[in-house]
């Protein structure tokens, strides 16, 4: 993945995707985080595209910018009395080092592994094979996925429904 | 001067830090629920990095993968949030220093 | 005529023409990310031009047409024959004062319509509009349309948020609910056009058609009612314009919006329209084909013809129907459309496994499908509609309540039919 384009595309989509998600961080106001969640979101979305992982570029933006950034924005408009400072709580200092550490010995090993890189440039066409893998190979799992998928969905509606009004 | 796997585990790397101070030091509950997406996104970098990058006989089982944690993380997020509002509904706050009492 | 083919001045393909200056940019000895910028921009300000001057155009038509329908004459004044509205409507807009509200949230009002503006703009890459132009014949075409669509969502929330005023807050919570309920309708219409084709790119769906010399319309009767139909929700067009009715709400999330960037939202509302009407041409009427005269009428001209033939199909609904209310819209969605489109999903791969297993040819086994898709299509959208209570006629002929018990006149109502 050596030629001109790429490497533009990455280093600017990585910027991109880095700096909203420490805009996440440090904006004062929630729903600007979440704004800036959505950016990171749709950064993400391009970097797999430099990864030739169409399909999965179009489901990132499909669900994670389409619906469940939605779901932040209800649950912020739903909770109007609690902080919306986009404080931190008195474990900052500590997370600061925890995160740091994490990220240290994350990167050391990205860094110092000798990965077994293969030569191929990219794929062809990763939806039809990804789908022959869900119903062929991993068809257990996509069948439990789809139960969870129904227990949550039937579970946030029974968790937030209003108690049923007592008729004497 | 080329792309390579490291870039893309470091990207990943970076986003799983914060993702993970967002989820520890956050005072609004949406706040750490962002967190864990953020980690999720993360986790979904690196195994699409790999899925491109690694030698494998089924290379495309990466991207699998990635479809299954999206789903659960839209299932979780789901969840989470509607647990964030029947708190919100219970104690009227979603600070999280301040939902420490297991009852009442 | 065929001796034109692929040379640069064959104007049937404008492809061919940009072909052409890539060839000679390239023999120039450019390097290649300058002919891949060239040949995107090339496409990108040609859809702009084109999207800009069929609004300005249809601002006019639309308001003609709708007119007649109503039997009154449309705008006549401004120019002969009233040509000259866009003008004045664009002049309007732009002169206008674009007031932002003082507690309102600034960057998120400014950026609220450029938000919107967007997805109408983008979803116009993956259109084949001639068999060498399409912007980005992507593999997941078909999916690419429904994630832009997709992104309507939150900008639609930011920009009813950002006014800070709770009537453009309650009009976006209702937009959204209706957008994210007909987007699932959409996408389960559109598993039609791909198990039939056994691909999301939309130059391989458009290749299907003119293989195979049929329209998807003819063998999915009832999907393609289903997507125009979530087609003109998620362009908030009438008769689904709850969301933006200046009788509604008050004119929803862009109330608080004047100017230019209510300009914004009424532009991108016609592209978005365009762009729904271009997604049903290609998916379901043929693209830019027509049995064989694309070898002699440009395609993308006979493409033009058929997005705006549908689109006028659009502006007809919007003269003739009556404007939905919100919970009727909800109820048609979940009740009515979602299950038909998973039987009609259901009905379609068990058609589809059967021709492909069994190896049946081509024309014999697309009229069996089609017949077999209308009739169950009409059993079905007729059964489901009367086991939902619709068209019994117990519902007409109802007198209102309130008069009958204030003590007017006592109606009865009509006994039911």
């Amino acid at each position: 993945m050596d030629d001109a384009g790429t490497i533009i595309a990455f280093y600017v989509l990585a910027g991109m995707t880095i700096g909203s998600a420490l805009g996440v961080v440090v904006v004062r106001n929630l729903i600007h985080a979440v704004i800036a969640l959505i950016g990171t979101f749709a950064g993400l979305a391009g970097l797999f595209v430099t990864l030739s992982a169409d399909f999965i570029a179009i489901t990132q933006i499909l669900i994670y910018i389409g619906a469940i950034s939605i779901l932040f924005l209800f649950a912020i408009v739903l909770t109007p009395q609690s902080g919306r400072n986009n404080q931190e709580t008195f474990l900052r200092f500590p997370a600061l080092a925890l995160s740091g550490l994490v990220l240290a010995v994350l990167v050391y090993v990205a860094v110092d592994t000798k990965w077994n890189v293969t030569e191929q440039d990219g794929f062809a066409e990763t939806a039809g094979t990804i789908g022959e893998l869900l119903l062929d190979k991993y068809v257990l799992p996509f069948e439990i996925a789809s139960v969870l998928l129904l227990v949550a969905v039937l579970g946030s509606i029974v968790l937030v429904r209003p108690e049923p009004a007592e008729e004497d | 001067m080329s792309v390579d796997l490291e870039h893309y585990l470091i990207v990943g790397a970076i986003l799983f830090s914060i993702g993970l101070y967002l989820t520890v030091a956050k005072r609004n509950f949406v706040g750490v629920l962002m967190g864990i997406e953020m980690m999720f996104n993360a986790v979904n970098l690196t195994f699409i990095a790999f899925s491109r990058f690694a030698e494998s006989d089924q290379p495309l089982a990466g991207h699998v993968f990635v479809v299954f944690v999206i789903t659960v993380a839209a299932a979780e997020a789901a969840t989470a949030l509607a647990l964030a509002v029947m708190v919100y509904r219970t104690r009227d706050t979603v600070n999280v220093d301040e939902i420490d009492l297991l009852k009442w | 005529m065929f001796l034109l083919k692929g040379e640069w001045y064959d104007l049937r393909d404008l492809g061919n023409t940009v072909g052409g200056l890539l060839d000679d940019l390239r023999d120039i000895g450019a390097p290649d990310w300058t002919i891949y910028v060239t040949s995107s921009l090339i496409g990108a300000v040609g859809i702009l031009l084109w999207t800009v001057l069929s609004c300005l155009a249809f601002i006019w038509i639309e308001r003609r047409v709708v007119a007649l329908m109503q039997n009154r004459k449309g705008p006549n004044r401004v120019g002969p024959a009233g040509l000259l509205q866009p003008v004045a409507d664009a002049l309007k807009l732009l002169l206008k004062e674009a007031v932002t509200p003082r507690s309102a949230d600034r960057v998120i009002f400014w950026a609220g319509p450029v938000l919107i503006f967007i997805p109408a703009l983008v979803v116009f890459a993956v259109i084949p509009f001639a068999p060498k132009m399409t912007l980005a014949d992507l593999n997941v075409g078909v999916l690419f349309l429904i994630a832009i669509a997709g992104i309507n969502t939150p900008a639609v929330f930011l920009a009813g948020w950002a006014s800070n005023n709770k009537y453009s807050m309650l009009g976006a919570m209702r937009t959204i609910a209706m957008l994210i309920s007909y987007e699932i309708v959409q996408v389960l219409a559109l598993l039609g056009p791909v198990l039939f084709v056994s691909s999301m790119r939309m130059g391989d769906v458009v290749a299907w058609q003119d293989h195979f010399n049929t329209w998807i319309f003819f063998i999915q009767p009832v999907g393609l009612l289903a997507f125009i139909i979530a087609g003109a929700v998620e362009t908030n067009r009438s008769p689904m314009d709850i969301s933006e009715a200046e009788s509604e709400i008050v004119a929803g999330y862009h109330t608080e919006y004047g100017g230019i960037k209510f300009g914004f939202f009424y532009q991108a509302e016609y592209l978005a329209g365009f762009a729904i009407a271009a997604s049903i041409v290609t998916l379901y009427m043929g693209g830019y084909t027509l049995w064989g005269l694309e070898d002699y009428v440009p395609a993308w001209l006979i493409f033009l013809g058929k997005l705006y033939t549908v689109f006028f199909v659009y502006i007809w609904t919007r003269g003739t129907l009556p404007r939905l209310r919100i919970d009727q819209l909800m109820a048609f969605a979940w009740k009515f459309l979602l299950p038909l489109m998973l039987i009609n999903a259901l009905v379609v791969g068990a058609e589809v496994l059967i021709w492909r297993e069994n190896d049946i040819d081509a024309t014999p086994a697309l009229l069996a499908i089609g017949a077999v898709n209308l009739v169950f299509g009409a059993i079905l959208v007729a059964g489901w509609a009367r086991f939902l209570g619709h068209g019994t006629g117990k519902q007409r002929g109802q007198r209102a309540i309130l008069t009958q018990e204030v003590g007017a006149v006592h109606f009865t109502p009509e006994p039911a039919p």
